[in-house]
């Protein structure tokens, strides 16, 4: 059985046998079997393509199933299954996809429209963890074998780009299987799906042990090119020096998830080199604007109501030192919750103003805080990149301005509930934009809380006319027009100041020398896409 | 004077003097305590006090001068600029009030359900010895997790900041009462059957007299070493539940809180941030671990 | 004899059901699963349809109900993160863990015993001072802090050991083990070190302790005295008597190690019901948190059983009370 560990053991005794075992690996790429040990911060929840809309799950899952489209590293669409799309000359509401003939499952069953139908559907059952993404598809229709229609309930010019995660099922594997709908955890029974899977992706499971390790090798039928790599062996690390060490060690090829203050020792150490790039994700501070009275505060009233408060948090938001300091060069410091490459983002969000801490003394003074006020800060501390360390250095810069936030920082599964409750007064939190456009982020930040809107909207804002104008954009089909109103909404938020943003984050990726892999923007590498040499 | 001069003729005292180890760790001990809680006059700068630093000071390496800023710290700076010295001497601080308070909890906790059991026997001692195995079924970190994670759902989220650190007391005193009440509910047992607490008994002497002048002091010794080594315990298992996740907020870190931030700073090259923080923790944890280890020697009278 | 054994077990049984309501009682408080298990983009509706169809709105009584029946016939659902059966989750994950207990226990026995009976007999050697002071470091600093260390020595900068994980494993029955592969035992090596290190310090001093106390016991003064050589003395008869009450602490003990195991399984990525439990409390997992607490508790109601039942054999009159003998 091959063993991985003692590959390493033989580049052990100084560089220059470090350097031999890595000619002796470039030598090997030659040959046609190559294999890459990938490590990351945590394991796919579920083999289940519809189960979980969650990160790790969804980069696995890339290598074993398809989706319709897929997004490239520059955060635009490519043909995956379907190889054109369009909205109906006919219809506005309906989306018809071309999809690509000549292609099979890992089983060896054809691929066809039937399996598209069957997967669309079975991505807004009751117990798929997409159904919203889906939720404004009224049917979806098979009009010839290599044809499908997809009737929304009004036109919806961006839901193609809702289907980049949106993976297609066999429906024969699936019937026979009993898996017609995701894991439904009432029943008590485990689902086929969640362990055994059936693609069109270019490799096949051949073992998995969750949370120890996932085999995968290279599925010969695959319609596309054959990839470099032959065989993927996926080990999730979840401490952060236990995956540097790891790598360092020889005993992984690639790690995602790099700790950014590790970034500067791993480029300089010989045999290894660090890929860096933006992801889709902002990370920023949002407050109670609405409350009269805030939960953890000594003040009266609530001050974040206050438009001179939130402009003096504006003042004291060092960004540049974050930067520097916390994210080691890692960020895009800017001034409003969206990425650049996401549609509505402008050049001037990219501009904020310098720190000015006199300045926002005398405006909380001028609130009507005299002697400042107090509130507490909630914080994540396993989530986003230094998570802790941004708000903690917040604190020390609210400080400043006699604003002293008292940091609780906690896991994950105890912070986000506080938002979804509105227990909490001021936070942090990051945001993606998985549909690469502004209104994922209005619907569930922006708009006021009712109905499937605003369930992040932790900051209790709520602008009728606003709502009124997120509502617009869902059906309209001239995009000119829907992106004035993009602006529109956008100079109206970032007026009230409902976001304190901080940056946009960066991802790393660790590698050995010969490696070559491109940062993802959704962080979801494809294996399939390595090439090795220098 | 005199009880000075007794004191110092004693048969510990004696012990002590002739234990050069015991010397070393009570003087690195009281070093370290006292600085702990002299911190705000000793120490050049106030980590505790977030306006008072600058971000741009962070990752100073030991006595370099700041690339921005300029300035140089003796033991250089955290990832938040704050003096790592300085913040030695305040986590410390919080590190030793963790500890004695979590070891004083543990212990009154423990002597009164000991002496309830032993002095009570019959069903009430059945009882809290079943309780004390459910609860020596579950290891200390464990129980301090759980114990956390209920007050968390108890205390309104705008509290918690608040209560964390009596929150982590508690738990880390609650999963270490057993030790106490095992020892000093043997020794009543003991002594309740002896003669003269029997004749004691019988003349009407309230129980609760007996028990504070012939029992309790009978159990001193053993207490006072299960305390000892409850002391270092706690310290560290404070510093285990920071790696896990909940202890005190990372603005005014314990030791072990340092130690969790500073270990992210292994690879990095920023050696400065895990390297003080931790020999600080071992320097606290290694001299009271020494000092209980002499006093379970010494108090033992069959082995002098 | 039948009568005391029953009443034993009836007692252990009631242990388990009274950790059962505990700790299903704390898992209403330890956080919300819902908010772990949806995506980002669920509706709040969709969230408290999620809610009522895992009954988590129904009453506590009716929940912990359900949940003693489903457990006493080993069925603990599903688990909410990974969708696998929890029972079999844990089932694949105990071997690992057992495995390293077993190891980092053996260690912490050897040594243990050694350093004691050496630091026990030379009292104030140099030696014997430096093993008792390096044995303290290790319980002077937290396991993490160890274990990180390790890694950083042992596989980083001299790259002879792995850092993580357990290896190749192969299946001997139904029991996958890392013991018959050379890479599976290389793996086993710091984990093993880290878990057993702060056993091995509580054996050594336990045992340091009780052969103190035995040889100044006078049976040791009369075999001295009759001529008995240092070396029958000191092992045939000052160790044999120590064995006893170290043996029963150090059986006590299991359950502690497989427990502390959460820790270096965490560092290590060591795929055992530790970490598996740390990563069910980080997602709320409440069916993988309530298996594991009752999984250990039996682990501990049946070794304290066997040691019970091995006292009331051993020495009847022992039963009344052997909670002196395990401070």
């Amino acid at each position: 059985m091959y063993s991985k560990f003692q590959t390493a053991a033989v580049a052990r005794t100084g560089h220059a046998v470090l350097m031999a075992g890595a000619a002796l690996a470039l030598t090997m790429t030659a040959a046609n079997a190559e294999t890459l040990r990938w490590a990351r911060v945590a394991d796919a929840l579920t083999m289940d393509p519809h189960s979980q809309n969650e990160g790790p799950t969804s980069t696995l899952l890339h290598h074993i199933y398809e989706t319709l489209v897929g997004r490239a590293t520059d955060g635009t669409l490519e043909p995956r299954l379907a190889t054109e799309w369009a909205i109906s000359e006919e219809d506005p509401s309906v989306w018809v996809f071309k999809l690509r003939e000549g292609v099979t499952f890992h089983d060896g069953a054809a691929f066809n429209a039937e399996d598209v139908v069957f997967s669309l559907d079975r991505a807004r059952a009751e117990s798929s963890g997409f159904k919203a993404l889906h939720s404004a598809v009224e049917s979806v229709s098979m009009v010839d074998d290599y044809t499908v229609h997809v009737k929304m309930s009004g036109p919806s010019p961006l839901y193609v780009q809702n289907l980049t995660n949106t993976f297609i099922m066999d429906k024969g594997w699936a019937e026979e299987n009993n898996v017609v709908e995701p894991q439904n955890f009432a029943a008590g029974e485990e689902n086929y799906a969640v362990r055994n899977t059936n693609g069109t992706g270019p490799y096949t499971l051949v073992s998995r042990d969750p949370e120890v390790r996932t085999v995968m090798a290279h599925f010969e039928g695959h319609w596309d090119e054959a990839p470099a790599v032959t065989e993927i062996i996926y080990t999730p690390i979840s401490e952060a020096a236990t995956r540097v060490a790891a790598l360092l060690s020889g005993e992984v090829d690639v790690v995602q998830d790099v700790p950014v203050q590790d970034i500067a020792r791993l480029e300089q150490t010989d045999g290894i080199k660090v890929t860096t790039g933006p992801e889709n994700r902002n990370i920023f501070f949002a407050y109670d604007v609405a409350s009269d009275k805030l939960l953890s505060s000594d003040a009266e009233d609530n001050p974040f109501k206050k438009p001179e408060v939130r402009e003096a948090m504006a003042l004291v938001l060092d960004r540049d030192a974050i930067q520097q300091v916390v994210m080691r060069g890692q960020s895009q410091p800017s001034a409003a919750p969206l990425p650049p490459f996401v549609n509505g983002w402008t050049e001037e969000m990219n501009s904020y103003d310098a720190p000015d801490y006199e300045r926002a003394a005398a405006l909380v003074v001028e609130a009507g805080y005299p002697d400042g006020f107090t509130v507490n800060l909630n914080c994540p501390n396993d989530r986003y990149l230094n998570d802790e360390a941004i708000c903690q250095a917040m604190v020390g810069m609210l400080s400043r301005a006699n604003i002293n936030a008292n940091l609780v920082s906690q896991t994950r599964s105890l912070h986000f509930p506080l938002i979804e409750n509105w227990e909490t007064d001021f936070y942090l939190l990051g945001w993606g934009v998985p549909t690469f456009d502004s209104a994922y982020v209005f619907n569930f930040l922006v708009h006021t809380r009712e109905g499937s809107y605003g369930s992040f909207n932790g900051s209790r804002y709520s602008n009728p006319e606003v709502d009124a104008k997120i509502e617009q954009l869902e059906t309209m089909t001239d995009l000119e027009a829907r992106d004035a109103l993009i602006a529109e909404i956008w100079d109206q938020v970032m007026e009230d100041r409902v976001f304190l943003n901080v940056h946009n984050q960066m991802l790393a990726y660790a590698m050995k020398d010969n490696i070559n892999l491109d940062v993802h923007p959704e962080n979801q590498p494809k294996m399939a896409t390595v090439t090795f040499g220098n | 004077m005199n009880r000075l001069g007794r004191m110092w003729d004693s048969d510990i005292a004696w012990s002590f003097r002739h234990s050069p180890v015991a010397v070393v760790a009570a003087a690195m001990a009281l070093i370290i305590i006292l600085a702990a809680v002299f911190a705000p006059w000793i120490a050049p700068y106030n980590p505790f006090d977030p306006s008072s630093l600058n971000l741009m000071d962070g990752f100073t390496p030991p006595g370099e001068p700041n690339a921005f800023t300029g300035n140089t710290y003796l033991m250089g700076t955290d990832n938040q600029g704050r003096d790592i010295f300085s913040t030695i001497l305040y986590g410390a601080r919080i590190s030793l009030f963790v500890g004695f308070a979590a070891v004083i909890f543990a212990m009154v906790l423990g002597i009164g359900l000991g002496l309830l059991a032993g002095w009570r026997g019959g069903w009430v001692d059945s009882l809290l010895m079943r309780v004390a195995d459910v609860q020596l079924s579950f290891p200390s970190i464990l129980i301090a997790l759980l114990i956390f994670g209920v007050a968390r759902g108890f205390i309104p989220p705008s509290m918690r900041e608040e209560v964390a650190i009596w929150v982590l007391i508690v738990s880390i005193g609650l999963s270490d009462w057993v030790q106490y009440a095992r020892v000093v509910r043997g020794a009543a047992m003991v002594e309740k059957s002896k003669e003269y607490v029997q004749a004691a008994r019988v003349i009407g002497v309230h129980p609760a007299r007996i028990v504070l002048r012939h029992i309790l002091p009978n159990v001193m010794g053993p207490v006072l070493v299960i305390a000892t080594i409850g002391l270092a315990l706690a310290i560290i298992a404070e510093a285990t539940l920071s790696f896990l996740g909940v202890g005190v907020p990372p603005t005014q870190p314990s030791l072990g809180t340092l130690i969790r931030i500073g270990q992210q700073y292994l690879f990095s090259g920023e050696w400065w941030i895990l390297l003080f923080p931790s020999i600080a923790l071992l320097l606290l944890a290694l001299s009271v671990n020494l000092l209980g280890d002499w006093l379970r020697d010494a108090l033992n009278p069959r082995l002098r | 004899m039948l009568a005391y054994i029953l009443r034993r077990i009836a007692q252990s049984v009631l242990v388990m059901l009274v950790v059962a309501l505990v700790s299903f009682a704390l898992f209403r408080f330890v956080g919300d699963p819902i908010s772990s298990m949806v995506g980002q983009e669920a509706t709040i509706a969709d969230r408290d349809a999620l809610r009522e169809q895992l009954g988590l709105n129904d009453p506590f009584l009716s929940q912990f109900a359900t949940f003693v029946m489903r457990a006493a016939q080993g069925n603990f659902g599903i688990s909410y993160r990974l969708q696998e059966p929890v029972m079999e989750l844990i089932l694949s994950r105990l071997p690992a863990t057992l495995e390293l207990a077993m190891v980092s226990g053996v260690l912490a026995f050897v040594f243990g015993v050694g350093f004691g009976v050496y630091t026990a007999l030379r009292r104030n050697g140099w030696l014997s001072n430096t093993i008792m002071t390096v044995s303290l470091v290790g319980v002077s600093l937290p396991t993490f802090l160890i274990g990180v260390l390790l890694i950083w020595v042992f596989a980083v900068e001299l790259q002879w050991l792995p850092s993580f994980g357990r290896g190749n494993v192969v299946m001997v029955g139904d029991w996958p083990t890392g013991l018959l592969t050379p890479s599976g035992r290389a793996s086993l090596v710091l984990p093993a070190i880290t878990l057993g290190l702060y056993q091995m310090t509580l054996i050594m001093r336990l045992v340091r302790a009780e052969m103190l106390e035995v040889l100044r016991a006078d049976y040791i003064k009369f075999a001295r005295a009759r001529g008995l050589s240092n070396r029958a003395v000191n092992f045939g008869h000052a160790l044999k008597n120590t064995m006893v009450p170290v043996i029963t602490i150090t059986g006590l003990q299991l359950g502690s190690i497989i427990a502390f195991a959460i820790i270096t399984e965490t560092v290590f990525q060591w795929p055992g019901v530790g970490a598996l439990f740390i990563n069910s409390v980080r997602f709320v997992d409440v069916p993988v948190m309530a298996a594991y607490l009752m999984m250990i508790a039996l682990v501990f109601v049946i070794i304290n059983l066997i040691v019970d039942l091995l006292y009331y054999v051993v020495d009847p009159r022992l039963r009344v009370d052997r909670a002196a003998t395990r401070h």
